[in-house]
């Protein structure tokens, strides 16, 4: 029941996928001017234009290109950069590994911040922490993620507090602790963005499991409030929480494009922006599929670990 | 019909403003709203204007909030820019939400296979992040404020679509939707007449959360050079502008960070005071 219930998602986010890279291509077919013209400027004679295009095989009809750019996705081969005069497939991994590694720590540390932070303002519900924690989340999650990640910049890097490098990136293994002083700011800046959504929602929660009888019936048993709210009230409070997580993914993903771009670390949204800027066709296509690959996969990790945790959730 | 209409409404906006998130996000859109008819009239200056002898300066009281790197008055900029910052949230999301809606009714009225054919093509579209998507589209029709408009709009088009749906498939099989195609009532009618009216109420509460989203979207694209071109004083935009001289005049970041923060946490707050206000059950 549930292998079947997996393989039927997975065949789902394998249909999605298709479609989005169908998508993708039109979307980058529609693109005026196409890529022999901008190689060769616009100064370039027709002839080299159209030599370039049959080298690229632009001549082709839509379909062959489409079929050609999936055959190729599928092999291994997913054309070179116009620009960096590169294949595309190893500079989307490199970049993506990166951000990978900037999206889960950010993940790994705002759920570490922010669980506590809802239980904190669960259990004194209506006071001032409460409201505190309320007032800091919601203005954290007003904030567009360029404003946030800039007043970071303002505050935190100023020649005169010199705390942190303004933006870059160094090798883990060249020197690790630049490496990690590199990702503080990004970090804390998608820390900032998920943490109201996340602590609002444990909070909900807590909120919800304290009223149940059970938290009642523990408090007059005579345990310590703290194991109350965290070994009663969190385990059941947790599940939908996790989930919510899971589906920040696609916050993050949006977050990661802007937050890659103001502090200048090459991770797959900084690509995909630098792709744009120069309208690189192989790359723009390659990252875009890419990034929504990374979405449908964490979506579908939510609704796994969901179903793992909850036995009560029969999925067919 | 109209007798639940106006008594919902006499309660609604009594239940929102009684609500202190919601009188205060009322009064951040009024000051919002303010701004956007007013901006330019309250400009003190042309937010074009040089001022080559007070560049990078501070706040005094020739310029309230101090000069950017031109010598223009940030005051006058922020002043202007208000309009086009918030009318495109305003815009895209209304240009969305209708799009939306007209393709959910008509998905779920008609049914069958082209319900399914639809709502598959919406599926793949939402499995895009908004921002991805409409940077996507962007990069198709080329960077200004128009076409920046017109990607969040696709873009929030999907799940608007999804609730306007769902919604007419569950007023589909009610009985005054019968009694009208019984009465011999075109499709027209029934679903402009009878569907329509149930639709609104979950789609408008939708897309008055939304709006603050598609803000922070739109200054988002301007930031990245993807929406409002220089010398354009959108509030994105002047964020980014001021990146290069953020250590030399820090207020040339903060004021329209300001703007932007306060706009967006205004319809924020009106948004989800509005949600508890149509819907009680939710607020407790």
């Amino acid at each position: 029941m549930r292998l079947a219930y997996l393989l039927k998602r997975v065949g789902f986010i394998a249909v999605i996928l298709l479609v989005v890279s169908f998508v993708v291509f039109a979307v980058t077919q529609i693109l005026p001017g196409n890529a022999a013209q901008m190689i060769l400027g616009e100064f370039a004679l027709p002839e080299q234009l159209e030599a370039l295009e049959r080298q690229f095989g632009l001549d082709d009809p839509w379909f062959v290109q489409y079929g050609r750019w999936l055959t190729g996705l599928l092999t291994g081969d997913w054309g070179t950069s116009m620009v960096m005069r590169q294949p595309v497939l190893p500079l989307v991994l490199d970049a993506l590994s990166r951000s990978l590694v900037l999206a889960g720590l950010s993940l790994l540390a705002v759920t570490f911040i922010a669980i506590p932070m809802g239980v904190l303002a669960a259990a004194r519900r209506g006071k001032a922490t409460d409201t505190g924690i309320s007032v800091v989340s919601y203005i954290g999650v007003s904030l567009p993620e360029f404003v946030t990640a800039t007043l970071l910049l303002v505050f935190l890097t100023r020649p005169e507090v010199g705390l942190f490098p303004a933006g870059g990136y160094t090798p883990p293994g060249e020197d690790f602790g630049r490496f990690l002083s590199h990702l503080v700011l990004p970090v804390l800046t998608l820390i900032i963005i998920l943490m109201a959504h996340i602590s609002r929602q444990t909070r909900s929660e807590m909120v919800d499991a304290l009223q149940h009888d059970y938290i009642r019936t523990a408090t007059l048993k005579g345990l310590p409030r703290r194991a109350v709210l965290v070994r009663h009230a969190l385990r059941n409070a947790l599940l939908p929480t996790i989930t919510v997580i899971a589906l920040d993914v696609g916050y993050l993903i949006g977050g990661i494009i802007v937050v890659e771009e103001v502090f200048a670390y090459p991770g797959l949204g900084r690509l995909l922006v630098f792709a744009m800027q120069n309208r690189d066709l192989p790359l723009i296509q390659a990252g875009a599929l890419v990034m929504a690959a990374v979405y449908a996969a964490a979506n579908l990790a939510a609704d796994l670990i969901y179903a793992l945790l909850d036995r009560r959730i029969q999925y067919d | 019909m109209t007798e639940r209409v106006g008594r919902l409404r006499g309660s609604w906006l009594g239940r929102l403003l009684a609500n202190p998130l919601g009188l205060a996000g009322t009064a951040l859109l009024l000051v919002a709203a303010v701004q956007v008819v007013l901006g330019p009239a309250l400009a003190p200056y042309d937010p074009l204007e040089f001022h080559p002898r007070n560049r990078l300066e501070g706040p005094s009281l020739a310029f309230w909030l101090g000069t950017d790197q031109f010598g223009r008055d940030i005051f006058s900029r922020v002043m202007v820019g208000a309009r086009s910052t918030i009318l495109f949230g305003v815009v895209a999301t209304v240009l969305g939400t209708a799009a939306g809606s007209l393709i959910g009714i008509v998905s779920g009225y008609v049914g069958g296979r082209l319900d399914d054919a639809i709502m598959r093509l919406m599926d793949s579209f939402m499995a895009i992040p908004n921002l991805l998507l409409a940077m996507l589209i962007i990069t198709v029709l080329g960077p200004s404020t128009t076409n920046a408009v017109l990607a969040v709009a696709v873009a929030f088009t999907p799940s608007m679509a999804r609730i306007a749906r769902s919604v007419t498939l569950s007023v589909r099989t009610r009985d005054f939707v019968h009694a009208a195609v019984a009465r011999g009532e075109g499709a027209g009618y029934v679903v402009f007449r009878e569907i329509l009216p149930n639709v609104i109420a979950p789609v408008v509460i939708e897309s008055s959360i939304r709006i603050a989203f598609a803000i922070m979207i739109g200054a988002t694209l301007s930031f990245l050079g993807l929406g409002a071109q220089p010398p354009a004083s959108d509030w994105g935009l002047m964020v980014s502008e001021a990146r290069s001289f953020m250590f030399r005049n820090p207020w040339l970041v903060i004021w329209p960070s300001l703007a932007i923060g306060t706009v967006a946490i205004g319809f924020n707050l009106f948004g989800d005071g509005l949600r508890d206000a149509l819907n009680p059950r939710v607020g407790q």
